[in-house]
């Protein structure tokens, strides 16, 4: 499997983005078999790979694929839409792919358009990446040229900053030419999605994985990875550990191969504290998980969520109250404010933890916050809202006597002394934000 | 070119990009990024107003669509942009140590332009490019990962 490309592996040491090296490596064969196919074995074959999302919520692909209505079922045009707008804090790998292997995912879009028989492919990539946009764009302009398209369209278009448009409906009103917020569902995309037609949403990774399970063939596919998820994943791997980067294995690998083997353990051969693995918004590991292993169905019996396969580990010097505050600025930074719960709650959470931070939190605040976080979780429109939950709630669960000692001592506990100790984010640098406090107002 | 010709080249512009898109409201973020760039980085209120009539929507519609994205900016901003980001993997790194340098170097604060109007300097969320981290995009161009002591090379070759 080695020197074979998968999704970024066996892409080493070749120029992919050029469409003669992808070719070379076997690229667009897959494209040529799909079409070879009726669109009904297609879907077939992606549902029995049992290729599961990679953009957070491990949805079945095969599952969706199948809930798009046929050409004979629907009055007007059909769309495929890849969600390329990866902002999740920890999330690096569609970036990585993009830039690498650009033909992989215009490949894994075209057969996706092929199965459901749509004419349109939107890529909607986030504004801020104006090199992959660059690559990629040259990459479709190759592809077209070369005659691959068919009567098939790719645009690729640029989103301008905003977290919530990694949100699928929001994403779709984005593209529609609108403020990106969520839209309320039912109907979900499948039924009614862009311009109100029939579409297809799927994460760059998920699309990009697609060409493999035709090349290697369902059943090879299925050797890689767990029964419940076969198939590689890129893990993003970051924070305090020696080798971070990249690493595309088998979904199942466990916390500990990948941050000791691979990322050859924590930086400078501290003391590991905390691992989140699925990017920010999802519960916190401590220590004693090393041996979770990292696919969508054994992180949930663990207790967190998977979520985009981002690994972020955390050190002994890092306050837990520090890190839960600069990740809610972050939620209340990006949350849309369509819906109360989410628009105001993020903004109560960071003026407690802040509260606390800074030595003036009652014993009553550490009950406060949790109620706080009861009244957000499951109320909110989008997921956005569970997000800004997941972490802090689980900061204070799993780090309750860190927490305690900032009462009791009435200020940090680490002094100035704590790895991210005064970390500005950008809600900081606008006035508007300066907020009165709702506990004492 | 006169301003009558630049105008009339950005409405055709933005018709092509109209064209590309099943319903033209589409456009209207490719029409701001093109209207920014012309505009030397930021948007201005004719700006907005010139995006409006091309796209033929209400200069109100545009206004709220741009204070919705990070990117369009509608504060004038310095030749140059220092994003940092401060997000999770990057204030583990010590991207902190970094924004310290920047705001001593460039004697600035986050969100502020240098009275010579050369940098603007800015915080930003997770840039994805957390395996690098800490990340700093200097022009819309990332240059991962900057050390505090990378800091000062940077300034000098944007005041250069
Ligand atoms: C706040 C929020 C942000 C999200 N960001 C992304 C993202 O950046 N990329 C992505 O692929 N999915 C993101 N998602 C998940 C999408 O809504 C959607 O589930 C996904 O694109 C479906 O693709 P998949 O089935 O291939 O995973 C996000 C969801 C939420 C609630
Ligand atoms: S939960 Fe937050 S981000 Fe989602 S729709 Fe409501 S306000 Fe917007
Ligand atoms: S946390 Fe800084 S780039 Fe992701």
């Amino acid at each position: 499997m080695a020197d074979r490309l998968t999704v970024l592996t066996g892409a080493e040491g070749h120029d992919l983005s050029k469409l003669e090296q992808y070719r070379a490596a076997g690229g667009y064969a897959s494209l040529e078999k799909a079409r070879g196919m009726t669109p009904a074995e297609l879907i077939q074959q992606i549902s029995d790979a049992s290729l599961r999302g990679r953009g957070g919520a491990g949805f079945p692909m095969g599952r969706k694929l199948s809930l798009v209505p046929g050409p004979d079922k629907r009055s007007g045009p059909s769309y495929v839409v890849c969600n390329a707008d990866e902002s999740e804090p920890g999330a690096f790998k569609d970036r990585e792919i993009m830039r690498r292997v650009p033909h992989r995912l215009i490949e894994g879009c075209l057969i996706a358009a092929y199965t459901i028989q749509s004419k349109n492919v939107f890529i909607y990539i986030r504004g801020e990446y104006l090199a992959e946009y660059e690559v990629l764009a040259a990459a479709v302009e190759e592809a077209r040229a070369a005659g691959l398209f068919g009567d098939v369209e790719i645009l690729v278009h640029r989103g301008a900053g905003a977290y919530i448009c990694g949100e699928e409906s929001a994403l779709l009103d984005s593209l529609e030419g609108k403020r990106g917020q969520p839209r309320p569902r039912p109907p979900f995309p499948p039924v009614t999605g862009l311009y109100s037609g029939p579409t297809l949403v799927n994460n760059v990774q998920t699309l990009a994985s697609v060409p493999s399970i035709l090349e290697l063939g369902v059943e090879a596919y299925k050797q890689l990875g767990v029964a419940s998820a076969p198939g590689t994943v890129v893990y993003s791997l970051s924070g305090n550990v020696s080798r971070p980067g990249n690493y595309e294995l088998p979904l199942g690998t466990t916390i500990r191969e990948l941050v000791f083997e691979h990322g050859h353990g924590v930086a400078g051969g501290r003391a590991l504290k905390a691992i989140i693995p699925g990017g920010s918004s999802v519960p916190v590991f401590t220590p004693d998980q090393l041996d979770v292993a990292l696919d969508f169905d054994s992180v949930q019996a663990a207790g967190s969520y998977l979520g985009s396969a981002a690994i972020i580990v955390v050190d002994d010097r890092c306050c837990m109250v520090q890190l839960g505050l600069r990740a809610e600025k972050f939620y209340m930074h990006e949350s849309c404010g369509k819906c109360t719960p989410c628009r105001e709650g993020t903004r109560w959470l960071v003026q407690l933890l802040q509260r606390i931070e800074d030595g003036h939190g009652r014993q009553s605040d550490l009950d406060l916050l949790r109620t706080v976080c009861d009244r957000i979780l499951g109320k909110s429109l989008c997921a956005l809202g569970d997000f800004a939950v997941y972490c802090v709630a689980s900061y204070v669960d799993k780090f309750y006597d860190e927490f305690q000692r900032h009462i009791d001592l009435g200020g940090c506990p680490f002094g100035s002394h704590s790895s991210i100790d005064g970390i500005v984010a950008p809600s900081d640098q606008h006035a508007h934000t300066a907020m009165p406090d709702p506990v004492t107002a | 070119m006169t301003p009558a010709e630049n105008a009339a080249h950005f409405r055709q512009r933005v018709e092509e990009i109209k064209a590309v898109y099943p319903d033209s409201r589409s456009a209207i973020m490719g029409a701001l990024h093109l209207a920014q760039r012309e505009h030397g980085g930021w948007l201005p209120p004719e700006a907005l107003e010139e995006v409006a009539e091309a796209m033929e929507l209400t200069p109100a519609y545009v206004q709220s669509v741009a204070s919705f994205y990070d990117m369009y900016q509608l504060e004038p901003v310095g030749r140059h942009t220092v994003e940092v980001c401060t997000n999770l993997s990057c204030a583990l790194a010590g991207a902190q140590s970094v924004v310290d340098a920047f705001e001593q170097e460039l004697g600035v604060r986050a969100g502020e332009t240098t009275e010579d109007g050369a940098v603007t300097f800015r915080i930003v969320e997770c840039a994805g490019g957390c395996g690098s981290a800490p990340v700093v995009v200097v022009d819309h161009r990332y240059r991962e990962p900057v050390r505090a002591e990378d800091v000062q090379e940077i300034v000098e070759e944007l005041r250069g």
